[in-house]
């Protein structure tokens, strides 16, 4: 399979990444020699094979639902680009 | 004389339980040799005045009597690690004045022990490289030269500050990570040992995410030895990741003086491959030599499915790194590019914050995870993987204790010599890496001769799930049997006597 420069707009749109017209024949050529390279996949017989979903089978230990943290708002916020008070701000979203 | 720097971890450790020399003139005489070789580039954030007060930490606790393992030991940090306080770049624009307010489980480890953080150390952005120029921070130069020669050398990646730092003598030993290679690979380009321990051994949290399912975190250090003691403090139990095992750590070090005797290690043919260098090969079989000297028994074992571990690594990993990878989006840390709405402040803040080799990556993890492409590229990878997994205990249940592999096809190379045209000819460096991974075992990389052009080359031992104890008793004869490679002289030092002309 390879993918169209259309296709590349669709994927960059999908990933959130901004392409210009200049990148997109370039990352088209690159996108399609990484899927001719795992193009042999496809000869492999994966009938019956289930699929890797835990690398290391063991059971998950999972936690007590309580609170163990919290309060701290200023600290979550510190890395923040844009804020206001107790919260991130973003551009207007809605009307 | 030797100078403080040349020791090695453990001949540190004691000198200083000894009080031979104090942790602080420890560090100074680190930080010096750091200040020295900036021309490496190894070093993203130094942190001397951490260091320094670390260090007087550390010698209060000797003066007490309640020195850690670890206490007083310089020690780097990839930049991949979160600390508490400090820069974490990722060496990604995109994370550019990150400070976390919290530290990540393993190095929150070392500190525990006692060891000193004197910075943190450069990496191909995001981890995705083996050459460590994808930094945003710019490469990493390897302390290493051909001979007779002064074309840059790249001293492999993703944790090539790391192996760099290591083998420049620049600390002690260092934290590193490893998703399709990024511990062993730089290690074995650098002549340093490195360790990938088996997936779960150690705590993820606290480590920007690129692949969850293959990342694990483990030390690039000088010595076996000095691997080994690092290994035992990073490794344990976190119950802030679900994916860590809860069960004892084994005393690494002991492991060492164990002998192989008995031990029947696999050479898989399928790791011939066409196109690696003679040279590759009778490293190969010259560490065959050393294992039946020591009383080792070697065998034959057949890993069918390994020619697909590359490319179906190449659908994994980036399936999961675009989904890890969307939560740089300009609003919570790191950079901020305004756009004409929301989308488009996501798509500019990502397109200016991302390096080209981290947005191809996302591009093809995006598209293999698409809605009509799920079944045919990442199911069918994840069975691969499947089948990857399954040679490997097919091979254990054989008998075989641990198996013997080069760690690269090559020795190191130059500044753009690879991946510029097409990018699949850097991802071959990881053919023989990988596939650990894949399988979530553990594997090292240690020293075992050099090439014809001077620089080090490595072996790769792999072994079985959570018995790393056994690689480092097999480490421990290679290294052993293995030359003396004298370290690379350290060219990148300002001329003796510059200070002294200094007003």
């Amino acid at each position: 399979m390879s993918v169209d420069q259309a296709t590349v707009r669709r994927i960059a749109h999908l990933a959130r990444i901004k392409v210009s017209d200049d990148d997109v024949p370039h990352l088209q050529e690159e996108l399609n020699a990484i899927l001719r390279f795992v193009e042999e996949l496809a000869s492999v017989d994966v009938e019956g094979v289930e699929a890797m979903t835990s690398v290391m089978p063991m059971p998950m230990k999972k936690r007590q639902d309580i609170v163990t943290d919290g309060e701290i708002a200023d600290v979550i916020l510190a890395n923040a680009p844009e804020r206001e008070d107790h919260f991130f701000k973003v551009p207007k979203v809605v009307e | 004389m030797t100078t403080l720097t040349d020791l090695t971890l453990a001949e540190a450790r004691d000198a200083l339980l000894r009080k031979d020399f104090s942790a602080v003139e420890l560090a100074k005489a680190q930080l010096a040799e750091i200040e020295q070789a900036r021309a490496l580039n190894a070093f993203i954030t130094e942190t001397p005045a951490k260091a320094l007060a670390m260090a007087e930490a550390s010698d209060a606790r000797i003066a007490r009597g309640e020195a850690g393992p670890l206490e007083g030991v310089p020690l780097g940090v990839k930049d991949l690690y979160c600390t508490e306080g400090v820069a974490t770049t990722a060496a990604s624009h995109i994370l550019e004045g990150f400070k976390p307010a919290y530290e990540s489980t393993v190095s929150a480890n070392l500190w525990r022990d006692g060891a000193v953080m004197l910075g943190k150390l450069n990496l191909d952005e995001f981890a995705m490289g083996s050459s460590n120029e994808t930094s945003y921070f710019g490469p990493v130069v390897s302390p290493w030269r051909r001979q007779g020669s002064d074309t840059k050398i790249v001293p492999g990646g993703s944790s090539g500050g790391s192996a760099a730092a290591v083998a420049a003598r620049l600390c002690f030993g260092a934290t590193a990570t490893d998703t399709g290679g990024s511990i062993r690979q730089p290690a074995a380009f650098t002549g340093t040992v490195g360790i990938k321990p088996t997936y779960g051994r150690c705590s993820r949290w606290g480590i920007v995410a690129f692949a969850s399912s293959l990342d694990q975190a483990g030390p690039i250090a000088r010595t076996v030895r000095d691997a080994a003691i690092l290994m035992r403090s990073m490794a344990g139990h976190d119950p802030k990741d679900t994916t860590s095992v809860d069960a004892p750590v084994p005393d690494y070090e002991a492991a060492l003086s164990r002998g192989v005797k008995g031990m029947k290690i696999g050479i898989p043919k399928e790791y011939r491959i066409q196109g690696v260098p003679a040279e590759i090969d009778a490293l190969w079989e010259q560490g065959v030599a050393w294992l039946k000297d020591a009383g080792a028994t070697i065998v034959d074992i057949s890993l069918p499915h390994t020619r697909y571990a590359l490319p179906a690594y190449y659908i994994v990993a980036p399936a999961e790194a675009s989904s890890n990878l969307a939560r740089y989006d300009g609003v919570r840390y790191g950079l901020r590019v305004p756009g004409k709405d929301i989308v488009g402040m996501y798509e500019e803040t990502r397109a200016a914050g991302f390096g080209k080799e981290v947005r191809r990556r996302i591009m093809i993890g995006a598209y293999v995870l698409s809605a009509g492409y799920y079944d045919a590229y990442y199911v069918r990878a994840q069975k691969i993987r499947t089948l990857i997994k399954q040679d490997f205990d097919r091979a254990y249940a054989d008998g075989v204790d641990a198996i013997l592999t080069p760690a690269t096809p090559s020795a190191a190379f130059g500044f753009g010599e690879k991946g510029s045209g097409d990018p699949v000819e850097m991802y071959l460096n990881d053919v023989f890496t990988v596939t650990v991974n894949m399988a979530g075992l553990p594997g090292l990389a240690v020293p075992a001769g050099t090439s014809s052009e001077g620089l080090p080359l490595g072996l790769q031992l792999i072994g079985r799930p959570f018995d790393e104890e056994t690689l480092f008793a097999l480490a421990s004869v290679i290294e052993k049997a293995a030359p003396k490679i004298a370290p690379p002289p350290k060219w990148w030092a300002p001329p003796v006597g510059f200070a002294d002309t200094l007003p």
